[in-house]
């Protein structure tokens, strides 16, 4: 009989297995190790860029990339503050129609070739042009011909920007924007180097291929893993930058991210786990940063269909009971701010206006919530049944289950909370079939009110409730018409004002930006973007090893 | 052989066909598409975004398009990791996933069998309770629970070894997932090794073994290991494809960019072309795992050959 020889066949492949281990580890990634004595940092990303071409790119996390590889027109301190960029200077027509940039005569490309004004005419025609399919190209709505060459009808060449020398830039606008500058940070609105885009097409945006005009240059990218980054010796500020090597990280899990942190692998986080927040502040203490960012949690009322079109007693009423001080202490408990008005505070040039009740007690607001939902036709006999919609996650669930306990006790309500998954509930919202109260939320894309009072237009895409008042559409259109900096911000307040006392949204709380920072890395400074480019950091001496 | 072997590969096609075509009607079914956000577009952008995808022609122009693309190798562009393609994912995700599955698989085997059969030779001892115990142990918590009390010791606490696969760039950072996913299915093929070999040893072949008076390394070694390890066999094909195609679960948990990070990240985005080129290749790799299974029953029992 033949026999199988178990040992030999097992030691056999143990030795390929070894010898294909070793392969991996040094030929697995095309990183090249970092020499000793580099500053390195590491920084986590919650989810992987969908692409690092500026144009194409929409999240978040690619937008935080690319502010460390690219660089506007315009930029931001680490404050939060604008300061130029690539243009050194600029002058704005009178009748702010007209913004004329002088790129500066030092700014580069990571090849060496200067960045011209051509350049900067390439990357945003190429935003607007329908053959990129960018994300972003509605934000330049008010440059001359940009609506028409989105929507196909004009060739992009005609788009309102034009290369008056290589280093003068002129943008033409049909109404005044005076948000233009914050929207020129954007990497949307990045330069792109012509002959880089002609030569690698679709995959210019990759290692080794894509050219930077910013702090660093594209090093490596290893998808689901790591984006690496080196200081690119070009760019016409890189005396000021300090970390020669910056790592991003895609860690999606945020306890992963938290042991990541703590075994000494992260310097930065971006975000932290919301079980353990309390002994994480307790134990952390001056590492925890908390900061107010631009972005607001909501519940939605679909306004098109019953019960709640045409009732607003009975949105307010619901708006009222709930109590947003117990949502933000119990449940959310990350600092996050109750909210009582549209726009997040601390957004440049406005006030935010206040829901009317905002001054008064929880019970007060109680007692008037219970007389409206008796006019609206309900009460004990006859309640109010409706679902709740809220994509499946656990703080979503907690939330909806404490605002279906709030109303039930309040008005005697019944919300029967409904989870989907996240893209089901999107779909959703926008259909305003089934969905009668829903979650979402809405973060600015610029320090500007406009970018959460447009999505309450009745035209907008992104305005889920499908909120519609002429009035409010008026005072938007009046305030995107006003020179005067003070007049167009009393005109955007009493568009809050209409939209808050319609009671078509209820703001539940404001976001809270949650980082943990390494003591050693110095240069950071919270502001209300969230924004933190690497260039304005720096690491301890005592950290230039590579490994945190 | 060869001629079954080829029987058997075109068997597949049909199979493989179906796959794609329930595949594809399941992802375009779901609700919701690949570029929907809480901020949503403009209608002309999406119009846009739309036509750059072809995802404005009608399905079954949709389905066509895609199944000649696949004919030829092309899986299509992801949409969720827009400067790849989905064949550049999958032939970038997969490599990582094989080596650490056929590690975890090798260790598995190696420690699993050599468990099982420890255990069954001494069989209702302190050894065989305290083998069985960890195997209980091992199947009964599940990998989101090894996994990340084993980071929080190895990794946190005493920082012997990197918390992810970024950590480090060494073999080291292979060390964590591989014992993650490798510690129940050690359990699994110590428990099956030893019902199986109980089950051997007191067959009537053995007995005549015994009975002229071979010991039991050599009966073990030479007689009963062989045929106690059909099911162990069978149970591992399956597994073997399981861990290869990744493990969501530890790769997630050690951001590892493996091929089942990338099937959770396609079928969570709508990444249509994502999803189905890993639901493909999946299909594709288990009819092929199968065969060898098949095949290899031959090797280890000639009974089966014959048949």
């Amino acid at each position: 009989m033949k026999t199988i020889r178990l040992l030999p066949v097992i030691l056999a492949t143990l030795a390929g297995a070894a010898v294909m281990l070793n392969a991996c580890s040094n030929g697995g990634t095309d990183r090249e190790s970092s020499p000793a004595g580099t500053p390195v940092l590491n920084r986590a990303l919650s989810t992987e860029p969908e692409s690092l071409d500026p144009q194409k790119s929409r999240s978040v996390q690619a937008a935080d990339v690319l502010r460390d590889i690219g660089e506007g027109l315009v930029s931001y301190t680490a404050a939060g503050d604008l300061v130029p960029g690539t243009a050194e200077r600029w002058e704005i027509a009178e009748d702010g129609l007209s913004y004329t940039f002088r790129i500066r005569a030092d700014a580069h490309w990571s090849n060496g070739d200067a960045v011209t004004a051509a350049d900067f005419v390439h990357g945003l025609r190429r935003l607007v042009d329908p053959a990129t399919a960018a994300f972003y190209a509605a934000e330049l709505g008010n440059v001359v011909n940009a609506e028409a060459i989105v929507a196909g009808e004009t060739d992009p060449a005609e788009l309102g920007v034009a290369a008056a020398d290589e280093r003068t830039l002129v943008i033409s606008l049909v109404r005044p924007t005076p948000y233009l500058l914050s929207l020129l940070t954007h990497p949307s609105t990045f330069p792109v180097h012509r002959g880089s885009v002609e030569q690698h097409g679709a995959q210019f945006a990759r290692a080794g291929k894509l050219l930077s005009n910013g702090a660093y240059v594209l090093a490596d990218w290893e998808p689901g893993a790591i984006i690496e980054l080196h200081r690119n010796t070009h760019y016409w500020n890189d005396a000021e930058t300090s970390i020669d090597v910056v790592r991003h990280h895609v860690v999606t899990q945020e306890m992963a991210e938290f042991n990541r942190y703590r075994a000494g692998e992260l310097h930065v986080t971006s975000t932290v786990p919301p079980e353990n927040f309390e002994q994480i502040r307790t134990e952390y203490g001056s590492q925890l940063h908390v900061a107010p960012t631009l972005g607001v949690y909501y519940y939605g009322f679909n306004m098109t269909s019953p019960p709640f079109a045409d009732n607003p007693e009975l949105r307010q009423a619901l708006s009222m009971a709930i109590d947003r001080e117990v949502l933000v202490e119990a449940i959310t408990g990350r600092g996050e701010a109750p909210a009582y008005s549209w726009v997040p505070p601390g957004i440049h040039n406005y006030e935010p206006v206040q829901l009317t009740y905002a001054g008064l007690s929880q019970p007060e607001r109680n007692a008037i919530a219970q007389g409206l939902y008796r006019k609206a036709g309900y009460g004990k006999d006859n309640p109010l049944h409706f679902e709740l919609r809220y994509n499946t996650s656990d703080t979503q669930q907690r939330i909806a289950l404490a605002v279906q306990a709030m109303w039930r006790k309040v008005l005697g309500a019944e919300a029967m909370a409904v989870n989907v998954e996240f893209q089901v509930l999107l779909d959703q919202m926008r259909n305003r079939e089934v969905t009668e109260v829903f979650r979402s939320s809405w973060f600015g894309d610029y320090n500007d009110a406009n970018t959460f009072l447009a999505i309450m237009e009745s035209d907008s895409a992104a305005n889920m409730p499908g909120y519609s008042n002429p009035e409010y559409d008026a005072l938007m259109q009046s305030a995107g018409e006003q020179l005067d900096l003070d007049r167009r911000r009393l005109y955007l307040e009493e568009a809050e004002r209409v939209l808050l006392a319609d009671h078509a949204v209820i703001p539940l709380y404001f976001y809270v930006s949650k980082h943990l920072v390494k003591p050693e890395v110095d240069g950071w400074q919270d502001n209300i973007l969230n924004y933190h480019y690497s260039q304005h950091l720096s690491l301890g001496a005592a950290e230039r090893d590579g490994r945190p | 052989m060869l001629r079954y072997t080829l029987r058997r590969l075109l068997g597949a096609i049909p199979t493989l066909f179906l796959v794609i075509v329930l595949a594809f009607l399941l992802v375009h079914a779901a609700p919701g598409g690949p570029f929907d956000d809480e901020r949503a577009l403009p209608p002309e952008i999406e119009a846009n975004i739309a036509a750059a995808y072809h995802l404005d022609e009608p399905l079954p122009v949709q389905f066509l398009r895609y199944l000649g693309g696949v004919v030829q190798g092309d899986f299509g562009p992801s949409y969720s990791y827009r400067d790849y393609t989905v064949s550049e994912l999958i032939g970038r995700s997969f490599p990582v996933s094989v080596q650490l599955g056929i590690l975890a698989m090798l260790l598995a085997a190696v420690s699993g069998i050599s468990l099982g059969i420890v255990a069954a030779l001494n069989r209702n001892s302190a050894l065989d309770r305290i083998v069985m115990g960890f195997a209980m142990t091992g199947i009964s918590i599940p990998v989101f629970v090894i996994a990340p009390v084993l980071v929080l010791f190895l990794a946190v606490k005493l920082q012997w070894l990197p918390a992810s696969w970024t950590g480090s760039e060494g073999a080291s950072r292979l060390l964590l997932p591989v014992l993650s996913l490798a510690l129940p299915q050690i359990a699994y093929v110590a428990r099956l090794t030893r019902a199986s070999l109980i089950e051997v040893l007191s067959s009537d072949f053995i007995r005549t073994a015994r009975s002229q008076g071979l010991g039991t390394a050599a009966i073990v070694r030479y007689h009963a290991l062989k045929p106690a390890m059909l099911p162990v066999l069978s149970y591992m094909g399956p597994a073997v494809a399981a861990v290869l195609t990744g493990s969501v679960v530890v790769e997630e948990i050690f951001g590892i960019p493996g091929l089942g990070q990338l099937f959770v990240r396609g079928s969570l985005n709508r990444d249509y072309t994502l999803v189905l080129g890993v639901v493909i290749f999946y299909a594709t790799l288990i009819v092929l795992l199968n065969l060898v299974v098949d095949l290899l029953y031959g090797v280890i029992d000639p009974r089966i050959r014959r048949r």
